[in-house]
Order: C-alpha cells, then sequence, then structure tokens
C-alpha cells in the first residue's frame, strides 16, 4: 500500500504550477472575466505545447501516455489558478467519451486533435433544469439525425465538436438513450452564449435541427458510458475544487498575517483562526476522498462508482466552504471587485452545479454504497 | 498510489489472519462487534480481564505493540503492517482500546526519555497487557492550560516528594504506574519550573477516587498525592524539561487518539438500512439520504487522511500537528450522528430499558459518550488552535503568562 502520489507525479505538479503562475496570473484570468475573450487562448496554446492536454491520451492517438493518476496532478493546478480555458469540457468529458466509447476512426481523428490543442470538445447532457437522468433528455435522434435543445452546454459557444445524448427509444429505461459525435462546425447547429455565475468558463445553448451525428458507441448503450463519463469527470473535477479549496485557504491565510485590527494581526483572533481551521479541514479530508477516487480512476477499480462519488461531495463541499470563508476573512476588500477571492466564490459554485448537484450525488452515493452492502 | 498489498504485506496479511482465526477470543466477537462508542462492556466478563488475556496471548507469539523494537516487547513491523494487522484483527481490536493511553502515550514516551534499563524492566510488561499505565497530567487547575499544574515535586536526598492532586485520570483505578507532570520551580515561568517522572501506582501516599462520569461510567479517576517519593532514577528527561516531555506524549497521544476514534457512521448506515419511517424504509427516503451522504464523505475522508499520515510515516515522515483533525471531525461527528439517529426514532429514541433499547441504546450510549470525546486528549478549540497555528503558521494566542513566574500568576477567573 502506498497512498501517495510517486515522486515523478510531484515533480510533474510543480512543473504545472510554475507553468501556470508564470501563464495564469489572476490578471491573465479577468481578462476573460471581463469578458474580452471567451477563453485564454494563448494559456491553452501553452497547455498543449506542455503535453497537459494529452497527458492521459494514448501515445498512438497523439498523447502524452502518462495516465489519469498525472491527469489528477494537473486538474488540481488548473483549479488553483483558477485557469479560463476549456478544459474540463475538453479534456474530462469529451476526451473521456471517446476513450470508452470511440470507434478507432473516431478516436483517430478527436484525440490527436485535442491532445495538439487544435479542437475543443464537449459533453452535451443538460436540457434545462434537473440532473443527470434517463427521462431528463429529450433530444431526439433518428436515422442519425439530431433535433432538439441542449443547455446550459459547458464551453458550447468555443467547442468544435460535442458529444451529444439523445433519446433512441421510448421504453422509459436507460436504454433510450444513446450517444452521438457532432461536429458543431458542421452545419445543422445553431450556438448561443448564456451569461452565468462564472464567466472564466462559458456556458451556452445549443439547438440541432435535422442534425446530421455519428454514433458513439453502441446504440442504446448511452446512459452506462455516460455515467462512466460523469465518474470520471467527478474525480477529475474533484481535484480542481482540491487546488481552488486550497488557494482559497491560503489566500485567506496570507491575509490573516497581512491584515492588522485592533492592534494585532487579524490571524491571532481565535474566531478567525479556527474559521481557517476549519477550512483546513474541509480541504484535507475532500484531498484524502479525491486520492481514493485517483486511485480507483487510475486502476479502474470496481470501486470507481463511489470513490467518484464520495471525492465529488466533499470536494464540492470544501471548495465552496473554502471560497466563501476567504471572503469572509478579507472583511470589505473581500467583497470588492479588485480583490481575487470572488472569482474562486464563483467557480467553486459553478463548478458545484456542472456534473448534477450536490443532491444528485448524494443520491447517487447512497445507492452505490447500498449496492456494494448488498453484494 | 497502489491499495494493494505488496507480497511481503499480503504474506504478512495471511499469517496475521491465520494466528487470529486460531487464537481470538471467539465467544465475545459479535458482542464486540456490536459495540460502539460508550457501550464496549461485555454482559457475561470482566473486559479488563477478557482484554489482558488476549493481550498476553500476541504478546507471547509476538503480535503485541507491533511498531515497538522487538527488545521492548514488539515486533519491529512497519507502519502499514500496523494498519494490516488492525484490518484482521477487526472487532477484537476494541479490546485493546483499554491500554491505550500505556500503549500510546506512555510507553512513546517512556521510550524516548526513560533509561534503557527501565525501558527493557517496564516496557515489555506494559506491551503485553500485564502492566496498565495511565497518564497523571490534567489537574482542577491545569486541562488545556496543563502547563498551569500545581502538583509539586520536592527534591530529598535521591527522591522527590510528591504532594497534589490530578483529575480526569483514565484507568488510574486499575493502573499499576502512570507519568506523572509536576511543578519542580514555581519562580520561573510556568513552562519552566515542570518535571516528568514515572511511578509506580502502588507507591505509599497515592489515593485514587473514581468520578461518576456524565454518561454514568467512571473511566477517570481523581488521584491524590500525600508525600509520595519517587526516586530519582525515574525522572523523564531534564529537571525543569517537563514540558518539552510532555510535549512529545502529547503529539503522540494525538495521532493514538486520532486513527482510532469513531465515528458513529457505520452504525447508522446500518441501522437506516433496516428502519421502516411512516413513508418507507429510511435509506429510501431523500432527506435521510442526504445526511448519510455527508457523515459518509467525512468517515471516508478521514480514513483516507489516516492511511495518508501512514503512507508519510513508512517514508521516514514523523507524525505532524495535522493529525489533529481526526479527533476533531470524528468528535462533533460522533454527537451529530447519535443525535440524529434518535431523532430517526421518534419519541420512542427516548427510552433505553431493554427490548426498545437494542436499537436506540446504541446511539444512546454514543450521544452520552460523545462530548467527552469533544474534551479528552485535548478540546476541539484547542484542536483548532493547534492546527492554525502550527500546520498553518498562525500567531499564537496571546498570553498574559508567558513571562510571569508561576507563583505570581492570578488564579481566580472572577473576584
Ligand atoms: C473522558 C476523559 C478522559 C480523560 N482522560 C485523561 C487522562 O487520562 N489523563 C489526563 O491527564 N487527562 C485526562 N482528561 C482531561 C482532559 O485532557 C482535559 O479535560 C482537557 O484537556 C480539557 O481541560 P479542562 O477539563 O481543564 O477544561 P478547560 O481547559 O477548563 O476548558 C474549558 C473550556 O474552555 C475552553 N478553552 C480553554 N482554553 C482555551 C483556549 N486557549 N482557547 C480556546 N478555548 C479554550 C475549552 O476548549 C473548553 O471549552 C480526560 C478528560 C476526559 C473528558
Amino acid at each position: 500500500m502506498n497512498f501517495d502520489f510517486s515522486d515523478d507525479q510531484k515533480q510533474l505538479r510543480d512543473q504545472a504550477r510554475k507553468f501556470l503562475a508564470e501563464k495564469c496570473s489572476p490578471k491573465a484570468v479577468r481578462v476573460v472575466l471581463d469578458g474580452k475573450a471567451p477563453y485564454d487562448k494563448e494559456l491553452w496554446k501553452g497547455l498543449a505545447e506542455m503535453g497537459f492536454l494529452g497527458v492521459a491520451i494514448p501515445e498512438e492517438f497523439g498523447g502524452a501516455g502518462a495516465g489519469h493518476l498525472e491527469l489528477c496532478v494537473i486538474a488540481e493546478e488548473m483549479g488553483r489558478a483558477n485557469a479560463p480555458v476549456p478544459f474540463s469540457s475538453t479534456v474530462y468529458l469529451a476526451a473521456e467519451a471517446l476513450l470508452i466509447a470511440g470507434s478507432d476512426a473516431q478516436k483517430k481523428k478527436w484525440l490527436p486533435a485535442i491532445a495538439s490543442g487544435e479542437a475543443i470538445g464537449t459533453l452535451a447532457l443538460f436540457e434545462g433544469k434537473g440532473n443527470p437522468a434517463p427521462k431528463n433528455v429529450k433530444l431526439t435522434a433518428a436515422n442519425g439525425v439530431l433535433n432538439g435543445v441542449k443547455k446550459p452546454v459547458a464551453d458550447g459557444a468555443v467547442a468544435d465538436f460535442a458529444v451529444v445524448a439523445a433519446r433512441t427509444g421510448s421504453s422509459g429505461r436507460d436504454g433510450d438513450i444513446s450517444l452521438f459525435l457532432v461536429d458543431l462546425k458542421a452545419g445543422g447547429v445553431e450556438v448561443k452564449s448564456l451569461t452565468n455565475l462564472d464567466p472564466t468558463r462559458g456556458q451556452a445553448e445549443i439547438a440541432f435541427k435535422d442534425c446530421k451525428a455519428e454514433p458513439l458507441g453502441a446504440a442504446g448503450e448511452g446512459w452506462s458510458i455516460l455515467t462512466q463519463v460523469l465518474d470520471r469527470a467527478a474525480v477529475l473535477c474533484a481535484f480542481e475544487q482540491v487546488g481552488g479549496s486550497d488557494r482559497a485557504l491560503e489566500m485567506g491565510r496570507d491575509y490573516a498575517l497581512d491584515r492588522i485590527a485592533f492592534g494585532r494581526q487579524i490571524g491571532s483572533f481565535q474566531a478567525v483562526k479556527h474559521m481557517l481551521a476549519d477550512m483546513y479541514v474541509s480541504a484535507t479530508l475532500a484531498r484524502s476522498n479525491s486520492y481514493y477516487g485517483a486511485w480507483a480512476l487510475s486502476t479502474n477499480a470496481a470501486e470507481l462508482p463511489e470513490a467518484a462519488a464520495a471525492a465529488r461531495i466533499s470536494a464540492t463541499q470544501a471548495f465552496q466552504h473554502c471560497a466563501k470563508n476567504n471572503i469572509q476573512v478579507h472583511g470589505g476588500m473581500g467583497f470588492t471587485w479588485e480583490f481575487d477571492c470572488h472569482m474562486y466564490y464563483r467557480r467553486a459554485n459553478a463548478m458545484a452545479l456542472g456534473l448534477g448537484s450536490l443532491t444528485y450525488w448524494e443520491d447517487q452515493l447512497i445507492d452505490r454504497m447500498r449496492k456494494k452492502n448488498a453484494a | 498510489m497502489n491499495f494493494d498489498d505488496t507480497p511481503q504485506e499480503a504474506e504478512f496479511r495471511a499469517t496475521a489472519r491465520a494466528w487470529i482465526g486460531a487464537n481470538a477470543p471467539k465467544q465475545y466477537e459479535e458482542e464486540l462487534r456490536k459495540s460502539s462508542l460508550g457501550r464496549t462492556a461485555l454482559k457475561n466478563a470482566n473486559i479488563l480481564e477478557v482484554a489482558k488475556a488476549w493481550q498476553k496471548k500476541k504478546a507471547d507469539a509476538g503480535w503485541a505493540c507491533l511498531h515497538w523494537p522487538k527488545e521492548y516487547g514488539g515486533r519491529g513491523s512497519s507502519p502499514i503492517e500496523r494498519v494490516i494487522w488492525q484490518q484482521e484483527e477487526g472487532p477484537f481490536g476494541q479490546l485493546s482500546r483499554m491500554f491505550i493511553i500505556g500503549h500510546g502515550m506512555c510507553g512513546p514516551t517512556m521510550m524516548a526519555f526513560a533509561r534503557e534499563e527501565h525501558k527493557r524492566t517496564y516496557l515489555p510488561p506494559l506491551a503485553s497487557g500485564e502492566k496498565v499505565w495511565c497518564q497523571l497530567f490534567s489537574e482542577p487547575a491545569g486541562g488545556s492550560d496543563v502547563a498551569g499544574l500545581r502538583t509539586r515535586a520536592e527534591k530529598d536526598g535521591d527522591d522527590w516528594v510528591i504532594n497534589g492532586q490530578k483529575i480526569w485520570t483514565s484507568g488510574a483505578h486499575y493502573s499499576d504506574y502512570g507519568i506523572l507532570l509536576t511543578r519542580t520551580d514555581p519562580t520561573v515561568p510556568k513552562h519552566k519550573g515542570l518535571t516528568m517522572f514515572f511511578l509506580d501506582m502502588k507507591s505509599p501516599g497515592v489515593e485514587v477516587r473514581p468520578i461518576k462520569q456524565a454518561s454514568g461510567a467512571s473511566d477517570f479517576n481523581e488521584v491524590y498525592f500525600t508525600n509520595v517519593r519517587i526516586p530519582d532514577h525515574q525522572r523523564l528527561g531534564e529537571v525543569g524539561d517537563g514540558w518539552n516531555v510532555s510535549l512529545t506524549t502529547l503529539m503522540n497521544e494525538r495521532s493514538a487518539i486520532g486513527a482510532a476514534v469513531s465515528t458513529g457512521f457505520p452504525e447508522l448506515f446500518e441501522y437506516c438500512s433496516s428502519l421502516m419511517l411512516d413513508d418507507g424504509p429510511a435509506i429510501e427516503d431523500r432527506a435521510v439520504r442526504s445526511k448519510l451522504a455527508n457523515w459518509a464523505v467525512k468517515a471516508s475522508g478521514l480514513k483516507y487522511t489516516s492511511m495518508r499520515a501512514i503512507s508519510a510515516l513508512s517514508k521516514g515522515e514523523r507524525p505532524g500537528p495535522e493529525n489533529s483533525i481526526g479527533k476533531l471531525v470524528a468528535g462533533s461527528m460522533i454527537q451529530d450522528v447519535a443525535t440524529y439517529a434518535l431523532d430517526l426514532q421518534g419519541a420512542s429514541g427516548v427510552i433505553s430499558s431493554a427490548e426498545d433499547a437494542e436499537l436506540a441504546g446504541r446511539f444512546q450510549a454514543m450521544l452520552l459518550r460523545a462530548p467527552g470525546t469533544r474534551v479528552e486528549g485535548g478540546t476541539d478549540e484547542i484542536m483548532r488552535n493547534i492546527i492554525a497555528e502550527r500546520v498553518l503558521g498562525l500567531p499564537g494566542d496571546i498570553r498574559v503568562d508567558k513571562d510571569v513566574p508561576f507563583n505570581k500568576i492570578p488564579t481566580k477567573g472572577r473576584g
């Protein structure tokens, strides 16, 4: 047993941290936050050059073939830096869907393009209110033609292709859902940007009108593939959330050491110290749950569904907790646009919804624990 | 990152499993399995006797205090082997809770500060459970503020003479030895005038009076010292260096308690899996599931946090102040879990007589024991201070008595 990242993986983390500190300063994030660019194109290019986009993509498809533990390490740094790029939608969702279910030709077409930064991908699953569930998929596919509207689609306005969940049956079961690959630049789609909680990662509405699409994976297998994709993404997002939690805690700690009130550093007041200690506690629990998720993901263990849900819940809670208390530690300054606290607050709360809400994952976790206990 | 056993670990596991299978006191297995915080007594046997017998059997076969050096009664095992042993020992491990203070705190302190001949004399019977140890730190005037203690030790020839009173001393009523923190110089600031000893609890002048606890049990005691003589060679560390010595004890205490602390989650999950509410099974109720999920991730988070600590230990890193997290999280969690389990039972949750108690009783016992968990071994507030100061590097609390000679410090809050 060894419950830690290897020295090589830690080196990769240091490398990613250094790179992002240089290329992804809060100032750079603000360019996207202020609406001056849909995402940071320079950074995206740099990430590709560093090999970070394809770190878990096999070499035969143009990636680095390192693996998912390495991707977890990078995800944490992406979260720490609050990177304004379509990383999660492209790398965790689109690439993972292709890795799980893509044909050789589909992998050859899209995976190298992802690794090199030429293609941005996303997953089009949601259709308005509601959590992931077969009954919430109304968009239809008939004879390879899609009709319906998806929203919100993460990074939909900048994506080159999408993995789309569509209804192909009417039994009301999981088997009604199939996945399709759509080249968003090929016509038949109408994309509209939506304003959202976290402008550093865009959301869009995509309308498919008699849009030609190729199946991804076998017909009727869509829901089972989606479940696997969401589980993997849950672990990877958890690492982003852990990175964000740690950064928010660090910002709070630094400010508490700097700011003087009543003739003392505010960090010497117990109410403030204890608030920061509690942030440390939730960030630590989230990190530990995420490590377990990383192990399950990297070994494709039978524990993955349960581990993914636990990592997701724990990391969502921790990031929200740390981000909100970071503002509190900063007092009035924390509530200004000027200070960076709100960027993490936005990201924390947007990420809490991205793969389905907390309530959804709580439900999933208990289901999965019951199944395990029954087995 | 790897959760699987290495070949050596697998071999160790198989050997441990076989030995436990052949030797554990199986007649108590069911009862031990059903026990939880606050409810570890055996119905038809004295748990201390059962625990001592099991510990002795383990020691004779080389399975006691696994991580201790062999010459002191241990096995010289790696931290990971210790975890494997705990997994395999399962419910029988509950029995070693009787020795947690001796094994977790007194032993390591002796190992760090006692003379070699004393280590060889006293540690093996501590490891084997033949001799039980207690920790005599807290006093009416000094709990969180341990360094505020007043029990005096005065040099008289080759002996020290002890006078004063300790309180909350767990297990003192069945202990053979204890480690004792005293004041040897009241004219210097409080941290500088302390000295540590170990002593025979049967020494003349030691009087132990059990205290009835809020939970109804009597696990801790008051201990009075009247002209108790301790030979100088039983001193641990230098005269006046007792604070440093006690820090070693407290650090070990945190990891010993932190690793062993229960959360109540497995009990609650099991309970909700069978409980019927008005609208159907509890586990299918949305509100119940949300509560369960929140506690599930705390329990797993703690479990994997301690695994990370063990991975660090096995790479030669020392247990750090971050170990305070275990007791801090689990203490209030078990209190909340117990409260919620009783809430689910509605009005009948209050009953603790025979049949009704079968389900509620477990959580009632937890509820009544939990407040102690949040106080013993450092209160929640002290744990948060430790994390804030020693992990996050925030400033220490303002200490108005820091540089004042101990005998000049005010002793009352009001009036
Ligand atoms: C079940 C149990 C077993 C125990 N076993 C032993 C044992 O075997 N040996 C032994 O030596 N002791 C033992 N203790 C004693 C235990 O270590 C002390 O009770 C504990 O350290 C708290 O000290 P106190 O009771 O004096 O409370 P106090 O220190 O008086 O604390 C009262 C309140 O003030 C708060 N407080 C105090 N100082 C601060 C501060 N600086 N900042 C913020 N809040 C503060 C505390 O958190 C608490 O809420 C045991 C206690 C219990 C409950």
